[in-house]
């Protein structure tokens, strides 16, 4: 830094937070790496927790290869991740951006294929 | 961005230099006449950053301003003013935090009768006199204690021992006997253990400062300054002073004891507050390393407690003695006033305190019957009281204790830009002048401001001349509470 300088022990460690670079910074910090929803910070790869992976085998169909038997179906999932838990990918900001992009959508197992992309 | 406003920090200035202390990292830093001049445009009315360059077009480049923004950005002194501030982190009393110092009460009985004591006087706590409390603590106890402390440092290597009273010495046999143990026990452990005591120095006899030099004890004295200081409150039962009884001990003692520097710890009351006259005394007179100096704990109106311009009267005094530390920090050479010491050591560091001390954390006081309080000024206390040496810690106690104790509960603090030094003041303060230990000690804040500006600024000064010199608080070394 140019302008200001780092006096005391706790200063350095500020200045030292902030010049941290991508990938080997603290999660949230200024120059570090994103926060990332759901995720854990351990090293390896980014597993989101607190809901199931679209790709986990098993997860989609129940044991007949539908989808009624599930404790959580795909299209409850939908909801699920909209309405319960914030999953900024797979779902539009339904506060500011979209807030009728589920006005379609009376019930979700009948009609959630009724629910269309929302471009920015 | 829409508009950049001030967030929060405390300017001070030192050899005409610009410093910001940040509340509530505690990080000092050094500011330039650029980044000055963008905080104090900025000062109560927030801008966009074009119209900041332009408002400080006449003085600075247009490119330096744009650097100067980001670096303050950078450490949080200004930020959009619309979003919502930092929040504080969520209240988690610590797990298993380690005992760092183990204040042992040794006896609850005393041969001074000073009038202002918390232990005896009218603001006291415990029963010292009729209470059901033992007036010595047992060899068993003593012992029981040793293996508490070394079970409750957990993975600390070092523990510190300090024996207090009463006056200590009064119990001298047990103390002898208790260092020995908790010895062989450390050297058992693979730990290290560290001894200090407190004393008013009547008991001081040859044996005894012997004992003291070859067991490398520290040595704490309670000494109020010169004869009509010491001799106004610091007085035997029948009322005679203790001056002329401890001044020859002392001056023995500090003659002979060389492996642990002796400090001296003053009582500040309304009737002795001649700062300078007792530093003095006590360092150029009677060769103390250290004078620490603190108000007397008083509940209100006693005529003893001091009020208003006093405190003014106080911090002037301590300013003078900061004015010749800083002096003699700059040519590297000691000043006693452990105060100033202290605080800059805490500066230094960063120290953003969660807990005003260390009590009930890395801290705990212990009664004569083994009883575990808060610290040793609750030692005896069961309202205070957070388990027994015999049957550890009351987790659950101290959780709660921890819980509602937290700076983030003491919202009289939350817009004061001391609080990472202060966190609210002692809680034995807080005791005898609120009846509750939770309340932050309102009636110094203003003097606590001052006092920690006064500190900021000798630190600054001395960083700008003497870095060197802030080197020595470098040492990873536990802060005496």
């Amino acid at each position: 830094m140019k302008h200001i300088k780092a006096i005391n022990q706790k200063a350095v460690r500020i200045e030292e937070y902030g010049r941290s670079e991508p990938g080997t910074g603290t999660a949230g910090g200024p120059g570090g790496d994103d926060v990332v929803a759901l995720e854990t910070r351990d090293s390896g790869p980014h597993i989101p927790l607190g809901c199931s992976l679209v790709f986990s085998p098993g997860w989609e169909v129940d044991s007949s290869g539908g989808t009624a038997g599930l404790c959580a179906p795909v299209e409850r999932d939908l909801f699920d991740c909209h309405n319960g838990c914030f999953w900024p990918v797979q779902v539009p900001d339904h506060l500011n951006h979209a807030a009728d992009w589920t006005s379609t959508c009376a019930t979700a197992q009948q009609d959630w294929r009724k629910i269309d992309l929302i471009f920015p | 961005m829409s508009a950049l406003g001030l967030r929060e920090f405390h300017p001070f200035e030192a050899s005409g230099q610009h410093f910001l202390y940040m509340v509530p990292s505690a990080g000092v830093f050094h500011v330039d006449t650029p980044s000055w001049n963008v905080l104090r445009t900025l000062d109560g009315q927030p801008m966009a950053p074009e119209e900041l360059t332009e408002a400080l077009a006449d003085r600075h480049p247009a490119n330096e301003v744009a650097d100067a923004i980001q670096e303050l950005l950078g450490i949080h002194a200004i930020g959009d003013v619309h979003l919502p501030p930092t929040k504080s982190l969520p209240v988690i009393p610590p797990q298993d935090f380690p005992l760092t110092t183990m204040v042992l009460n040794v006896t609850n009985k005393c041969n001074l009768a000073c009038t202002y004591c918390y232990e005896y006087g009218e603001d006291k706590i415990v029963d010292t006199d009729f209470g059901e409390k033992p007036k010595f603590m047992s060899e068993e106890t003593a012992r029981e204690s040793v293996d508490f402390m070394f079970e409750e440092a957990g993975t600390n290597r070092v523990a510190n021992l300090t024996f207090f009273g009463g006056e200590t010495l009064l119990n001298f046999k047990v103390l002898k006997k208790t260092l020995v143990y908790a010895r062989e026990r450390a050297v058992i452990l693979g730990k290290e253990v560290q001894f200090s005591l407190t004393t008013n120095a009547t008991l001081l006899r040859p044996e005894v400062i012997e004992w003291l030099v070859d067991n490398e004890v520290g040595v704490t004295i309670s000494i109020d300054g010169p004869k009509e200081s010491q001799d106004e409150f610091r007085v035997f039962k029948n009322g005679m002073g203790s001056y002329d009884v401890v001044q020859p001990k002392i001056r023995e003692l500090l003659k002979r004891h060389n492996t642990r520097p002796v400090g001296a710890r003053v009582t500040l009351t309304k009737q002795n507050l001649d700062v300078m006259k007792i530093f003095r005394h006590l360092t150029d007179d009677m060769g103390f390393w250290s004078v620490g100096f603190a108000p007397v704990t008083t509940a209100n109106g006693r005529d003893y407690a001091i009020e208003g311009d006093e405190y003014n009267d106080m911090l002037a005094q301590f300013e003078e003695l900061a004015e010749e530390f800083k002096e003699a920090a700059l040519e590297n050479r000691h000043h006693g006033f452990s105060n100033l010491n202290e605080t800059l050591e805490e500066i230094h560091k960063g120290m953003s305190k969660a807990f005003p001390c260390g009590a009930g954390l890395g801290l705990v006081g212990v009664a004569t019957d083994g009883d575990v309080a808060l610290c040793h000024r609750f030692a005896g206390s069961d309202e205070h009281k957070i388990g027994s040496v015999q049957s550890g810690v009351d987790r659950e106690k101290q959780s709660r204790f921890l819980e509602t104790h937290h700076i983030a509960h003491k919202t009289d603090c939350h817009t004061c830009w001391a609080r990472p030094l202060c966190a609210g003041g002692c809680y034995h303060e807080a005791h005898t002048r609120y009846g509750t230990t939770a309340q932050p000690n309102l009636h110094y804040c203003d003097w606590v401001r001052s006092w920690t500006d006064t500190c900021l600024r000798v630190y600054g000064e001395i960083a700008t001349h003497n870095p060197d010199f802030l080197r020595q608080y470098d040492r990873v070394a536990p802060i005496p509470a």
